[in-house]
């Protein structure tokens, strides 16, 4: 038995979002007398981030105290219509939209503000501590809270705002085909290292280093975390997952997620990640969002790691011990491809 | 078929409910009692969201009749905080990043709890193995593993 050592390269340009039929997103701010702002929304948070993120953009947006925002994406029936959590748009499109809607909602502050203080709005700036103050007058300043309170008791106003980013439907040109299916890319590129056991075929993922751009980490330690788990996705996904294992027939085939095999905590691979930046002028405050490519470029990668390692090429997934074992008794045994000297 | 009465303490709470023959008791908890935070996954013992300590013991709620716990000490997620206060392993899990959506968290905290209550400075590969029938389809579980390592450090009075 020999544990041959492989490495696979991958890199990937990923569209985020999509367009061929429009993508639109929607959000609603708006304040509770006591001067907290709700964004409703009704893409879902699945674990990617969505809220913390939204949460974020809205309170740099709105100039107030991230303590005083809540993001409620909990029911499509009530909230603003959304295209939903994939294509890795959630980022791009809703946080556009919860910028234009912040944005107004900061406006009407402003304005309650300046009929409290008698002065113009556009002399009103906020201290993102809960106070509006007048520029380069401190201490002539009313609190976000009295401001929602004279608005809403008072005034009879809200403290409100709507927002939709749409990317228009991409048409093809009907001479060249050309289109548009996107409004900007993110980038990434892995490097895989991993053993192949010659004589059981099993592959085992020892090291991953990569860099991925993802326009600005609007979360850095989100940002990290998410591509972490998504790459482990993608090593699950080159190597073990898959509802047909192994059976000849289907009748023998599993009928449950008793039988689905995913990889545990003994699966762990070391990843080391550079986060690059490159801040994308459509996208709010630069941030693209990492989404889905956090797996994606782990599968070819995984995939040339083993040809690298023993010189078999599996055309489909997941690469199981059977497919790599009948490709070495194909080959006539393991071939190492264009393996360095001194490979550690 | 008639019902049976049934008497534990949940997170030191005393607790009296009527359950159906052969309701499982992480039915029981979530829906009788209105304790929530053990998850319903698989419900087939295969995914570990549903784990907590039945008398000191790392158990299935899915898996475990709920008739069968009369006079035991159930302890879930639901009661680990002290006051105000996160347990350390909640708190590490916070810092650490080691939950994205949450949902196998509180089995992962109940299996990690399991651990430090026996042994409380475990190497990396015990830690792996205490959460071995835990799931996570988010994290990679190397935040996971971390988190544990981190709380148990903090828990034997050494900041990590
Ligand atoms: S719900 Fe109990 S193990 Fe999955
Ligand atoms: S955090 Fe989502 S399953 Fe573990």
């Amino acid at each position: 038995m020999t544990l041959c050592t492989g490495r696979g390269f991958a890199a990937i340009n990923y569209p985020i979002g999509m367009n061929l039929g429009g993508d639109p997103s929607q959000a609603l701010v708006h304040s509770t007398p006591d001067g907290k702002f709700k964004v409703a929304l009704s893409s879902i948070d699945l674990g990617q981030g969505m809220k913390s993120v939204t949460r974020q953009i809205a309170a740099e947006t709105l100039g107030v105290p991230i303590s005083d925002v809540y993001v409620d994406t909990a029911d499509s029936d009530t909230g603003p219509h959304c295209m939903g959590s994939f294509a890795s748009r959630g980022t791009h499109r809703v946080g556009n939209a919860v910028i234009r809607a912040a944005t107004e909602a900061r406006r009407a502050m402003l304005e309650a503000a300046s009929e409290e203080l008698e002065v113009n709005a556009a002399d009103l700036d906020t201290d993102g501590q809960g106070n509006i103050h007048v520029k380069g007058a401190p201490s002539r300043s009313i609190t976000v809270e009295e401001t929602a309170l004279a608005a809403q008791f008072k005034q009879g106003r809200t403290l409100s705002g709507r927002g939709i980013f749409l990317i228009q439907p991409s048409e093809a040109d009907p001479d060249t085909g050309e289109m548009s299916p996107v409004s900007c890319f993110a980038h990434a590129a892995l490097i895989v290292d991993l053993t192949v056991d010659d004589e059981t075929g099993e592959v085992d993922v020892t090291e991953i280093n990569s860099a991925y751009e993802v326009g600005r980490a609007l979360n850095p330690k989100l940002v990290e975390q998410q591509l972490i788990g998504g790459a482990w996705m993608g090593v699950s996904h080159a190597l073990y997952e898959t509802t047909e294992p192994y059976y000849p027939a289907r009748e023998h085939g599993p009928t449950d997620f008793n039988d689905y095999l995913m990889p545990g905590p003994g699966e762990i691979v070391p990843h080391n990640i550079a986060i690059l930046e490159r801040p994308a002028e459509d996208a709010p405050f630069g941030g693209k969002g990492p989404g889905e490519m956090c797996a994606n470029p782990v599968i070819p990668a995984i995939s040339n790691g083993v040809y690298n390692a023993v010189g078999v090429r599996c055309h489909d997934l997941p690469i199981t011990p059977e497919k790599v074992l009948r490709g070495i008794r194909a080959n006539g045994g393991a071939r190492p491809q264009g393996q360095p000297t001194g490979r550690r | 078929m008639s019902k049976i009465p049934v008497q534990f303490t949940l997170n030191g709470t005393e607790k009296a409910v009527f359950v159906d023959p052969g309701a499982n008791l992480l039915d029981v908890l979530r829906r009788g009692v209105g304790d929530l935070s053990p998850k319903y996954g698989c419900a087939q013992g295969t995914c570990g969201s549903c784990a907590m300590l039945i008398d000191g013991e790392l158990r299935l709620g899915c898996l475990t009749l709920a008739e069968a716990v009369s006079g035991a000490r159930i302890e879930t997620t639901g009661g680990l905080q002290t006051g105000e206060e996160p347990h350390p392993l909640q708190t590490a899990f916070m810092e650490g990043f080691a939950a994205q959506c949450g949902y196998c968290t509180p089995g992962m905290i109940m299996a990690a709890k399991a651990l430090l209550d026996r042994n409380p400075n475990p190497s990396r590969d015990d830690v792996i193995e205490a959460i071995s029938g835990n799931i996570c389809r988010c994290t990679g579980y190397q935040p996971i593993v971390d988190a544990i390592l981190t709380a148990a450090d903090r828990m034997r009075g050494r900041i990590a």
